[in-house]
């Protein structure tokens, strides 16, 4: 039996970005809030200290920072006439956990999507006609526009102090910036990172093709900022240990280094950790949530009563619990049927090798950024005429390597033996003078009838509730798109002055070992339609209005951009509706 | 784990005896308006002026000023007394007259000496106009009963006696008198500075009695691990290179362009400083930054000069900085400001007395967050990865890179730091 707590006004479920600027938010309203978050706290001296934190055998390889399969995992499957296993190491996505999720961890690549990433099912249409989409394609507009989000964008940025240069300020184009990105309010809060040897010997590559290059928006600092909260971050020191890892500088923007110092100063703010909610719970109409039912780290069961459920776990996380606490319809891919776990979607990532000869150039890797680069934007979104292609949807490409580290980072020609003296000869003459961009190409992933979410028949947590399962496989249409952005990559590797390239297209099936990315969406998606989403527009239940779902779960498809700036516009978005409609007027932002 | 607290100078029980006393009424102090709330506000203020709840409230017990809180001196520990109007376990039952005699006087209300712990040879200086504020601030608090048994010290220290002797050769009774000389805002950072902020108590170095050596007052005292720096106006070891505007900012928000407070001074920063007026912190200010050195009388302290550390030990130094400390500190040491303390020309790495960046570097150290400036960074522990001698040679190296000047530390003297540190639980 759960022991009843005290009530509070807000719960908040995971303390990662959402949760953390959903409960600073809140509190600002004057919310009593609490944060239950499953995994340990985190501090930067403590758990990612300069002594230890560049570590790849620790974080790379062995994944200290990531959620321990033991303590929950997925199953997997590449279609519904598969069976799906357990998921027993990550590989094709590393799942954070504790405290600041997955913003601990990521590599702070900071992107706004384009304006008709957001309306992208009628402006395909418009453009192409409606036949022109795959029959079983089921992409959606988003029900809140990009000029909409635009302030909220800002207010991340803003609170991160993204190192950037505009492209776009109030519709006039800026030279060095993104001329294909939607109008923006004001610059960046802080200047581009410094860019590598390689990178601007891309930079100058894509121009001589024509292409505008700019450098990549960055949450890895180009100098110190204080943000609007008062909190100073640092300057990054380019160590190239960012995706996997905590930055011990300060440097990386985190809920650590942006709100959480303000949010525990706060007497109405409780955060629990090692405490996982087992469901939301909802009264007897299923219309109202009345709070959550968690277990800490004893194994002692409790109810925490509430107004207000902040759903913030990550994306497959926060659709398990939609299911598992029978809130909205289950999705069925046979029907079409029902919202939740539909339009599940990951990203499509590709790259190529560029081989130069070691006695012209040195491109120093290990001298790097996760989010420095330089970044041509011509084949993102619809930013290209597809007309012709067979496809639709893009991505950028660019020089984007993110570090030099010696376990993982080791690219050697074709042909080269696998081991032994031949192969280490191989390293030592190529480390230096590679092109090595692990996220060269990062497009888009669509939705689709087949890829969905849905809990596991067989496989069960330790608490016995079952794991989410993942059906997801790669489709013609994104094949087709990542076969002819990679060949562009290569064009411009060619233009570098590459002796050997080596061109690697994403390929079928999707293969949940290899590394994509974590950039995992949908499955508790939003529109202006209750038929086909579990959430509004402002990212509230349909089916229980005092719930809210943040995340990448709400995407109805994948942009060709990382998706941490729109998860947290979207999530000032949300808490700025909360705060001025829904606090005032509790119920349905949107009537059905 | 046991509570320890802010440095006393002389064993003490402080107001002990008074409290024990049997008293069947919870009198309300006669001379004291208990409406008239403009003498409750200034009480309260001036209560965190003078810290009083660094010693009297136990941290996390809930129960402000109720005592129980363990007090390490020297010689000892004590726990320092409940001073709520409970009537049996507190000060209630106590007059007006015995309250300012205990603050001001060192006298406990039976007439028996209190220890120096409790600081009323600072406290002296303090006006009974503002020593009654304080007694009707405190009437106003909740009563909590908490018999807290303050002696703990060993004999022959715990016998009171000794303490009139010491008084006698010691303390110099007598309120604050301002210095016509002198403006109105050094007289009122005066008052504050010797008075109820007891600066002294820690930033002044104590005779093997534990008395102030009144000939080097606040040059600098090193207690509980750490070593209260120099605040007097030294251009190398004080607050010479500092200015009014930052003084004001350290205390109010804990950082300023170069430092952050951390360890003993986080926690007086909070409790006390951060709350102050403005007004008083650039009194507090002018009043620091008119204070000579005095260096001549201090062996030790004398040298301004720059040092000549070993040049090996500096090449080690150097490259163990950019190793280690250049990420964050900049390879000019400058660091970054209100996140990562600058160590090019501050006093707190050049001080004679290296205890306090062993401490550092040893064990890291938090600084602390207040509301204007939140970030709160840290300085990680590096105990497990260098040794005495890599210690011995990036401290030594701080010490006398850039323009810095302070003698070199020996890897032994890394051993003993590194010692003693295992032993704190704080």
């Amino acid at each position: 039996m759960a022991r009843k707590l005290p009530h509070k006004d807000a719960v908040v479920i995971g303390l990662g970005w959402t949760g953390s600027i959903l409960a600073n938010e809140l509190t600002d309203a004057g919310l009593d809030v609490v944060a239950l978050e499953r995994g340990p706290w985190r501090n930067t001296a403590t758990d990612f200290s300069i002594t230890y934190a560049q570590d790849e055998l620790r974080y790379r390889i062995q994944h200290e920072l990531f959620l321990r399969n033991s303590q929950m995992s997925v199953t997997f499957r590449n279609n519904v006439n598969q069976t799906a296993l357990p998921v027993r190491t990550w590989g094709a996505f590393m799942l954070g956990n504790g405290v600041g999720g997955a913003g601990v961890h990521w590599n702070a690549e900071t992107w706004r999507f384009l304006p008709t990433d957001f309306t992208l099912k009628s402006h395909l249409a418009q453009r192409y006609g409606a036949s022109f989409l795959p029959e079983d394609m089921t992409i959606q507009d988003w029900g809140v526009s990009f000029d909409e989000l635009e302030p909220h964008y800002d207010e991340f940025e803003y609170l991160c102090g993204t190192s950037g240069q505009a492209g776009n300020l109030g519709g006039a184009i800026q030279s060095g910036g993104n001329p294909f990105e939607g109008p923006r309010s004001r610059p960046y809060p802080t200047p581009p990172q410094k860019q590598g040897y390689g990178h601007m010997l891309f930079a100058q590559a894509a121009a001589q093709l024509g292409y505008k290059p700019f450098p990549q928006p960055s949450g890895n600092l180009s100098r110190p900022y204080t943000n609007p909260l008062g909190v100073t971050l640092g300057q990054c020191t380019y160590c190239g240990f960012c995706e996997w890892f905590g930055c011990a500088n300060y440097a990386k923007a985190s809920p650590q280094t942006t709100i959480l110092p303000v949010l525990l100063r706060k007497s109405n703010f409780e955060a629990r950790t090692e405490c996982e909610v087992m469901r939301i719970n909802v009264d007897n109409t299923g219309k109202r949530a009345t709070g959550v039912t968690y277990v800490d780290s004893s194994g002692e069961e409790f109810e925490q009563p509430t107004d207000l459920v902040l759903l913030c776990a990550f994306s497959l996380f926060n659709v398990q619990l939609l299911l598992l606490s029978g809130i909205g319809t289950p999705y069925d891919p046979q029907s079409g049927q029902g919202q939740i776990g539909r339009n599940f979607t990951h990203q499509t990532m590709s790259t190529a090798l560029g081989f130069f000869d070691k006695d012209k150039h040195n491109f120093n890797p290990f001298v790097a950024s996760g989010a420095m680069g330089m970044i041509i934007d011509e084949f993102n979104g619809d930013n290209f005429d597809h007309s012709s292609l067979g496809f639709v949807g893009g991505g950028y490409i660019g020089e984007v390597q993110t570090n030099g580290r010696p376990i993982e980072t080791t690219a050697v020609p074709p042909g080269t033996p696998a081991w032994g003296s031949k192969w280490k000869q191989a390293l030592k003459d190529n480390y230096l003078s590679t092109i090595n961009s692990g996220g060269a190409v990062h497009a888009s992933m669509y939705s689709y009838r087949d890829n969905y979410l849905s809990l596991d028949p067989t496989y069960k947590d330790r608490f016995g509730r079952p794991l989410v399962r993942l059906t997801i496989d790669f489709h013609d249409n994104e094949l087709k798109m990542s076969s002819f952005l990679t060949d562009k990559f290569a064009e411009i590797l060619q233009q570098m002055g590459a002796k050997q390239i080596v061109k690697k297209p994403r390929k079928a099936p999707y293969d949940v070992t290899a590394y994509q990315t974590s950039h995992l969406n949908g499955g508790a998606i939003m529109s202006d339609n209750p038929g086909n989403s579990a959430l509004n527009r402002y990212l509230q239940s349909w089916d229980v209005p005092n719930l809210f779902v943040m995340g990448a779960s709400a995407f109805p498809q994948n942009a060709g951009y990382n998706p941490t700036g729109t998860v947290g516009a979207l999530a000032y978005w949300s808490a700025a509706a909360i705060r001025s409609q829904y606090l005032k007027n509790p119920g349905p932002l949107v009537h059905a | 784990m046991r509570e320890r607290t802010k440095y006393l100078s002389l064993v003490s029980r402080a107001l002990l005896l008074g409290t024990m006393l049997s008293a069947p009424e919870a009198a309300i102090a006669a001379g004291i308006d208990t409406q008239n709330f403009g003498q409750i506000e200034r009480g309260h203020y001036l209560t965190i002026a003078g810290d009083c709840a660094a010693c009297h409230t136990l941290p996390g017990s809930g129960h402000d000023l109720a005592g129980g809180r363990l007090i390490e001196t020297p010689f000892g520990e004590l726990a320092a007394p409940n001073i709520t109007p409970d009537p049996t376990t507190g000060i209630g039952a106590w007059t007006d007259d015995e309250f300012v005699n205990a603050l001001t006087k060192g006298t406990g209300r039976d007439g028996a000496r209190l220890y120096p712990a409790m600081p009323y040879t600072y406290y002296t200086k303090v006006t009974r106009d503002d020593a009654l504020a304080i007694r009707a601030y405190l009437n106003t608090i909740p009563a909590v009963q908490n018999a807290v048994k303050s002696d703990r010290l060993p004999f022959p220290l715990d016998l009171r006696v000794g303490m009139a002797a010491w008084d006698e050769m010691f303390f110099t009774p007598g309120v604050f008198r301002p210095d016509p000389g002198k403006t109105a805002e050094w007289n009122r950072g005066a008052y504050l500075v010797e008075g109820l902020g007891h600066c002294g108590m820690c930033h002044t170095p104590k005779n093997s009695l534990g008395a102030d050596e009144t000939s080097a007052r606040m040059q600098g005292y090193n207690l509980q691990g750490w070593f209260a720096p120099n605040i007097t106006n030294d251009p190398r070891r004080g607050l010479g290179s500092w200015s009014i505007g930052d003084i004001v900012s350290y205390l109010k928000t804990g950082h300023n362009g170069t430092s952050a407070a951390t360890g003993l001074m986080a926690e007086t920063l909070t409790l006390s400083t951060s709350q102050l007026s403005d007004p008083d912190l650039k009194a507090i200010a002018t009043y620091l930054k008119d204070r000579p050195g005095d260096r001549a009388n201090q062996p030790g302290q004398t040298d301004n000069a720059p040092t000549t550390p070993d040049q090996a030990t500096m090449k080690t130094g150097a490259q163990i900085y950019a190793d280690e400390c250049s990420g964050c500190h900049a390879g000019n040491g400058k660091g970054i400001p209100g996140l990562f303390p600058t160590l090019s020309g501050t006093p707190v790495v050049q001080q004679t007395d290296p205890t306090t960046l062993l401490h550092v570097v040893l064990r890291g150290a938090l600084s602390v967050g207040t509301k204007p400036a939140p970030t709160a960074a840290a300085m990680p522990a590096f105990a497990w990865l260098l040794n005495d001698d890599e210690v011995a040679a990036v401290v030594t190296y701080i010490r006398n890179a850039w323009r810095n000047a302070a003698p070199a530390v020996s890897a032994s003297d890394v051993g003993k730091a590194r010692d003693s540190l295992i032993e704190r639980s704080d």
